[in-house]
């Protein structure tokens, strides 16, 4: 299994290795094992149920795998804690919007730059110019995020009174202030439009460039993923039943099973 | 005026007093913890100054301020500790276990202070002298307490640490997903209020004379529980106004209990009836102002709302 993180020279920016967990009898997440690559638009597709969520759950260590291992960058993950993980660079969204909803959109950005605000309960409380200085630079940097994903005229809203398409870019805002190398998106065009779905294709390749993003995709709508990844994987069952470019996964044999099935 | 301010100044003391564990039950309850904790380090806190000044530095006449302050800083140092001791395993539970394992650490701290010898066993600890010449001069310590409380939790709403309580409060998962750790600002805002109740302990223990184990009980918890529910669990000016309030409600009740040719059983229900009136505020206000009475959308508004009300007077006047 050393193999598949071996595959390829340089180390991949994200390792699953033989990743299981069971919820009581169920196996939600069987031995799937896969590796992401830097810079890449990687692909989790499959029916309802199938562990995509509770993949993505384990990654962000929300919960924890009964067996197996997750790297980042050749640091072992899958034991530390979600803000932990969170510092190590990896960034997510909500499938069910996650906002803070008493929070003004601004606000809830500026939560996403709690890792790189250097003002603790001491230098804040007293305004020292450091701490200063970095509240200032932490409200800025959300301000440009919040600009950068179209929300800048709706700052100062309170979040839960957005509207639900305005809710998912304010997270994936949220998301990006982070300054996240590998963002995990699950379902970003849920209850989108094929035009808004478009759109937000162009805008997920335009954030890969812009900031170097890895970035991992939960999507139900097949023509989306098969147009923006560059990979995919699909899981039924919990299990990993294909793996690889788009064309070659749209074909296989066992994905026409999973997602028609046969008679 | 003076002579006003004198008659009142127990009750203005205990006002400020009751905001202070307001305050102090509202800082875990930044981070969406619902502990009952405050009384218990207020217990502790009146004991440290009541140890301290009648059986370590017993004096006759006026109490040193000086002594008084290394009582405060004793009292926030023990309150640290304690707060760390129990913090750290206690905020693991959530929501109602959370309010059940606090309350069960202030009855563990009642028994201990009816049994210990040091506290004085049943009968307490009486005699504390005290600091000042008059009741009123106690503002001397309890206002200042109250501003500085006041704008560490105005400068808490605006900056980093402030921001990382809010965001546990609102959705904890999310905010672990943001590296926010909640564990460390959990226990960082429970050990805030646990300093704040036993600082406020040492002042109260003076200005009440004596302190024994009827201070801090599961009573005051819920007293205080109620002033920062009813008061507002959304800004710290709510916590303030309700602990000063609810610290009045008895006073006011009693002396409706004054009034004459009353029936018996209101006079009965105004002088012992105010826990009744507490448990039906709770049921009230967590039903109809589930955020409280002081919202922060009401003091945004405020300027707003105070000049539309002096125009409808002056339309109505024309």
């Amino acid at each position: 299994m050393n193999s598949v993180i071996k595959e390829t020279d340089n180390q991949p920016m994200l390792a699953v290795n033989q990743i299981t967990r069971r919820f009581g009898g169920l196996v939600a997440v069987n031995e799937v094992s896969f590796d992401v690559h830097n810079q890449e638009i990687f692909g989790l597709i499959g029916p309802n149920g199938a562990g995509k969520t509770t993949l993505f759950n384990l990654i962000t260590g929300l919960i924890e795998p009964s067996s197996g291992q997750i790297f980042s960058q050749d640091q072992l993950i899958s034991n530390l804690k979600p803000h932990q993980i969170a510092a190590k660079g990896i960034a997510r969204t909500f499938q069910n919007i996650r906002l803070f909803g008493e929070l003004s959109a601004l606000e809830n950005v500026i939560v996403g730059r709690h890792l790189h605000t250097k003002s603790n309960f001491v230098t804040g409380i007293l305004g020292l110019p450091q701490a200063n200085k970095a509240e200032k630079q932490a409200k800025q940097k959300a301000q440009e995020f919040i600009e950068l994903v179209g929300l800048g005229d709706r700052l100062s809203e309170k979040a839960k009174n957005l509207s639900y398409g305005d809710q998912r870019r304010l997270e994936i805002a949220r998301a990006l202030a982070l300054e996240p190398s590998i963002l995990l998106l699950d379902e970003p065009a849920a209850g989108m439009n094929p035009n808004e779905k478009q759109i937000l294709s162009t805008f997920i390749r335009d954030l890969r460039s812009q900031f170097n993003l890895t970035i991992i995709l939960i999507e139900h709508h097949v023509p989306l993923v098969m147009g923006l990844c560059d990979r995919i994987a699909v899981l039924n069952f919990g299990k990993l039943i294909a793996l690889g470019q788009p064309e070659i996964v749209r074909n296989d044999p066992a994905v026409i099973e999973a997602y028609l099935g046969v008679d | 005026m003076v002579n006003l301010l004198n008659d009142y100044a127990p009750l203005i003391i205990s006002m400020i007093l009751g905001a202070l564990l307001g305050i102090s039950l509202y800082l875990p309850l930044m981070t969406g913890q619902l502990s009952l904790a405050s009384p218990g380090f207020y217990a502790v806190g009146g004991y440290v100054a009541a140890i301290f000044s009648t059986k370590i530095f017993p004096t006759s006449g006026l109490y040193p301020w000086y002594l008084l302050l290394l009582e405060m800083v004793v009292a926030a140092l023990i309150s640290t500790l304690l707060g760390l001791l129990v913090g750290i395993p206690v905020l693991r539970l959530r929501g109602i276990y959370l309010a059940i394992a606090t309350i069960a650490f202030v009855e563990v701290l009642r028994i201990f202070s009816l049994n210990l010898e040091i506290t004085g066993g049943a009968v307490g600890l009486f005699g504390i002298p005290q600091p000042f010449n008059n009741t009123l001069e106690y503002l001397w310590v309890v206002l200042p307490l109250l501003m500085i409380s006041g704008i560490i939790l105005y400068r808490l709403e605006n900056i980093r640490v402030g921001k990382a309580f809010i965001a546990i409060r609102e959705d904890e998962l999310a905010a672990e997903a943001m590296g926010i750790d909640p564990t460390h600002y959990k226990v960082l805002a429970f050990t805030l209020g646990a300093i704040l109740a036993g600082v406020s302990g040492v002042i109260a223990a003076h200005f009440l004379n004596t302190w024994n184990a009827r201070q801090g009980t599961f009573d005051a918890s819920i007293i205080y529980l109620t002033s920062v529910l009813i008061g507002g669990t959304r800004t710290f000016v709510g916590p303030i106004l309700g602990g000063m309030m609810f610290t009045a409600l008895p006073e006011i009740l009693r002396s409706l209990a004054n009034i004459p040719n009353l029936p018996l059983w209101l006079v009965g229900f105004f002088k012992d009836g105010r826990l009744i009136i507490f448990g039906i505020l709770i049921v009230i206000g967590t039903l109809f102002f589930p955020q409280g009475l002081v919202t922060p959308d009401l003091l945004n508004n405020f300027p707003k709302l105070m000049r539309s009300g002096l125009s409808r007077v002056g339309v109505k006047k024309t």
